[in-house]
C-alpha cells in the first residue's frame, strides 16, 4: 500500500497481534505563519500516525499547535512543507471523509437536530427514507430521540456536542478529528459524553484523533498519546497508554495511574 | 412586582405587561404634553395646533379621495424605490461580504459615495432624468441602495467561519455552501436590514416629494406650508409614522413566523 518507512508497521507487528492499517500518515509536516512581527512556527517538522480504530490524543500546552495540526488533517489548512495522508489519499482539502467535531458550538441554527444530522447525507444526494434510517440511528445512539425536532438553541452545550458528534457519524468518515470538544462542559456532562464516546468508538469502530488539556480525560479515553511543546511546536513523545487503565475511572487513584500522570505533566512542565 | 433595580440592570429582562404598559405610558405622555402646550394655548395654534384639530382635519381627510390618492402613489413609489433597491443591493451585498474581491470592488467606491447627502443629488436626478415618477424612484435608490450594500455585506461577512468550515468537513462543495450555510444563516439579519431601510425609502420618498411633485404625501405637507395649513402638515407627518410603524410590524411579526429557529428575536 504506502512505503512510508518502519516506524508505523514495526509498531503494529511488535506491539499488535493483529497489526492494524495506518490510517492517517503524518510526515515532516510544517505549518509556518507570517505575521506582522514575521513569520512563526506553528508546526516543526511533525511526523505522526494514527491507526485503524485507534484512539489517539494530542496533549501539549496552549499554543503549541495541536490546532493547527488537527485543521490541516481536516483540510481546513494547508501545510507549508511534509505532507499528510488518510488511508494513502493525500490530505488537500477537507471532505466528508473526515469528521471534524470542534470546541465551539457549530450546529445549524435554522435546522432541526434531526436535519443537522442529515446534513451531509442530504449534500451526498441521499434518499430521504435512507436518510431517516441513519438520523434515527444516530439520535438513538447520542440519548437524543426525543429532541428530533428541536432546535439547537433549546440544547444545552452537551447536547449540541452530541448531535455535533452524531452530524460527524451520520455522514460515515474513515475517521473523527476533535478539538477538546468537551472544553465548554462541566464536570458531569463531561464524564457522561467521555462514556458516551468510549461506546461510540467500540460500536461504530471509530478511528478518533482527540485533542484536550485534561491529563485524566486523555489518559481514559486514548490508547496512545502524543506529548507537545511549543516554540516551535512539535511532538516530543509518543506514551502508550497500557489497556489495563484505559476507560477505567476507578483506577483514577491508583499508583501506576498517579505514576503515568505525573510523568505526562513532568513533560508538558519541562 | 418589577422593582427598581430591575429596571436598571444591564440587559435585564422585563414582563410583557410592564413593557407594554410602558410604550403605551410613554405615547400617552407625549399625547398630554402635546394637549398641555396647545389647548392652553400657550403656544400659538399656526404653530402647535390642538390634538382635536389635527384629528379633525384628519377625519375629513379620510373621507377626501384625494387623501388615498396621495398614499396610494406615494406607496407606489416607496415600493418599487425599495423594490429596485433589494433587487440590486442584496445580491452585490452578498458579493462583497463573500468575496474579497468583489469587496475590494464594491466597498471603498460605496463607502464614498454614501457620504455623499442623498438629497443632493435630487437637483441632478431631475436635470437626467426629469420630474416623472422614474425620478422619484431614483431618489429613493440613490439614498437606500449604497446605504444597503454596506449593510447586507456586513449581514453576509458576520456569519460565522465555524459554520462555513464545519459544512466543509461535512462535505459541502463551494456552491452547496453558499446556498445552504451562507444564505439561511444571514437571512434574519438579512431582514432586519431591510426593515431598517424600508424606514429610509421613507425619508427619501419625502424629499423627493417635496422638492418636485404634484401628489403624494410629501405634496400635500408642503402643499400645506404654502397655506400656513400647520394641523395639516401634522396629520401629514402623522400618517407616514402611522404607516412605517404598520409595515415595520409587519417585518417583525414575518421575522418570528419565517425564522423560529434565531436566538433572541425582536
Ligand atoms: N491564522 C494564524 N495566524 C498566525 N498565527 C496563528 C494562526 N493560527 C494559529 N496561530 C499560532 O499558531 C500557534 C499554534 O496555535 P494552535 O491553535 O494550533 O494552538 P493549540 O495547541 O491548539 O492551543 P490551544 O490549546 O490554546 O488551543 C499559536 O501560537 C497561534 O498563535
Ligand atoms: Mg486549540
Amino acid at each position: 500500500m504506502n512505503t512510508f518507512p518502519s516506524q508505523t508497521e514495526q509498531h503494529a507487528a511488535v506491539k499488535r497481534p493483529a497489526a492494524r492499517a495506518s490510517k492517517i500518515i503524518v510526515d515532516s509536516l510544517s505549518k509556518t505563519y507570517t505575521t506582522k512581527s514575521g513569520s512563526f512556527t506553528a508546526l516543526d517538522q511533525v511526523s505522526a500516525h494514527i491507526l485503524e480504530n485507534e484512539f489517539v490524543t494530542l496533549v501539549g500546552p496552549s499554543g503549541c499547535g495541536k490546532s493547527t495540526m488537527l485543521r490541516v488533517l481536516a483540510g481546513l489548512e494547508e501545510a507549508s512543507s511534509g505532507s499528510a495522508s488518510i488511508a494513502g489519499r493525500r490530505i488537500t482539502g477537507p471532505g466528508a471523509d473526515r469528521g471534524v467535531v470542534f470546541q465551539s458550538y457549530t450546529l445549524f441554527p435554522w435546522l432541526s437536530v434531526r436535519d443537522n444530522i442529515e446534513f451531509g447525507l442530504e449534500l451526498k444526494g441521499t434518499p430521504k427514507l435512507q436518510r431517516l434510517e441513519v438520523s434515527d440511528k444516530y439520535l438513538e445512539l447520542v440519548g437524543l430521540t426525543k429532541f428530533a425536532d428541536a432546535y439547537p438553541k433549546q440544547l444545552s452545550g452537551g447536547m449540541k456536542q452530541r448531535v455535533a458528534i452524531a452530524r460527524a457519524l451520520a455522514n460515515s468518515p474513515e475517521m473523527l478529528l476533535m478539538d477538546e470538544p468537551f472544553a465548554a462542559l462541566d464536570a458531569q456532562t463531561r464524564s457522561d459524553m467521555q462514556e458516551l464516546l468510549m461506546n461510540i468508538q467500540k460500536h461504530e469502530h471509530a478511528t478518533i484523533l482527540f485533542i484536550t488539556h485534561d491529563i485524566d480525560e486523555a489518559i481514559f479515553l486514548s490508547e496512545r498519546l502524543y506529548v507537545m511543546k511549543s516554540r516551535p511546536g512539535r511532538i516530543v513523545r509518543e506514551i502508550e497508554i497500557p489497556a489495563a487503565m484505559r476507560q477505567n475511572k476507578e483506577l483514577r487513584d491508583s499508583e501506576p495511574f498517579i505514576q503515568l500522570k505525573r510523568e505526562i505533566v513532568d513533560l508538558l512542565h519541562a | 412586582m418589577e422593582t427598581l433595580s430591575n429596571l436598571f440592570k444591564i440587559r435585564g429582562e422585563m414582563s410583557r405587561k410592564a413593557y407594554l404598559a410602558t410604550v403605551v405610558g410613554t405615547f400617552a405622555a407625549v399625547f398630554v404634553l402635546w394637549s398641555l402646550l396647545s389647548y392652553s394655548q400657550l403656544v400659538d395654534p399656526t404653530f402647535l395646533p390642538s390634538p382635536g384639530t389635527v384629528g379633525k382635519t384628519f377625519w375629513h381627510s379620510v373621507l377626501s379621495a384625494d387623501f388615498w390618492g396621495y398614499v396610494g402613489i406615494s406607496s407606489y413609489r416607496v415600493l418599487m424605490g425599495y423594490l429596485f433597491t433589494c433587487l440590486l443591493a442584496i445580491p452585490l451585498g452578498i458579493l462583497a461580504g463573500t468575496f474579497k474581491f468583489a469587496e475590494a470592488v464594491l466597498v471603498p467606491l460605496t463607502e464614498f459615495i454614501r457620504y455623499m447627502p442623498a438629497t443632493a443629488f435630487i437637483p441632478l436626478i431631475i436635470v437626467w432624468i426629469g420630474l416623472g415618477e422614474p425620478a422619484k424612484i431614483m431618489v429613493i435608490f440613490v439614498g437606500c441602495f449604497f446605504q444597503m450594500l454596506l449593510m447586507v455585506a456586513d449581514n453576509a461577512r458576520a456569519v460565522s467561519n465555524d459554520l462555513l468550515q464545519a459544512s466543509y468537513t461535512l462535505g459541502a462543495g463551494k456552491l452547496q455552501v453558499l446556498r445552504k450555510v451562507l444564505l439561511p444563516a444571514l437571512l434574519p439579519e438579512l431582514m432586519n436590514t431591510m426593515r431598517l431601510i424600508m424606514g429610509w425609502a421613507w425619508s427619501y420618498l419625502i424629499a423627493a416629494e417635496l422638492f418636485a411633485a404634484s401628489s403624494g404625501l410629501g405634496f400635500m405637507i408642503i402643499r400645506a406650508q404654502r397655506y400656513l395649513q400647520t394641523d395639516m402638515i401634522f396629520m401629514g407627518i402623522l400618517v407616514i409614522g402611522m404607516l412605517g410603524l404598520i409595515i415595520d410590524r409587519l417585518f417583525a411579526l414575518l421575522n418570528k413566523k419565517l425564522f423560529p429557529w434565531a436566538e433572541g428575536g425582536r
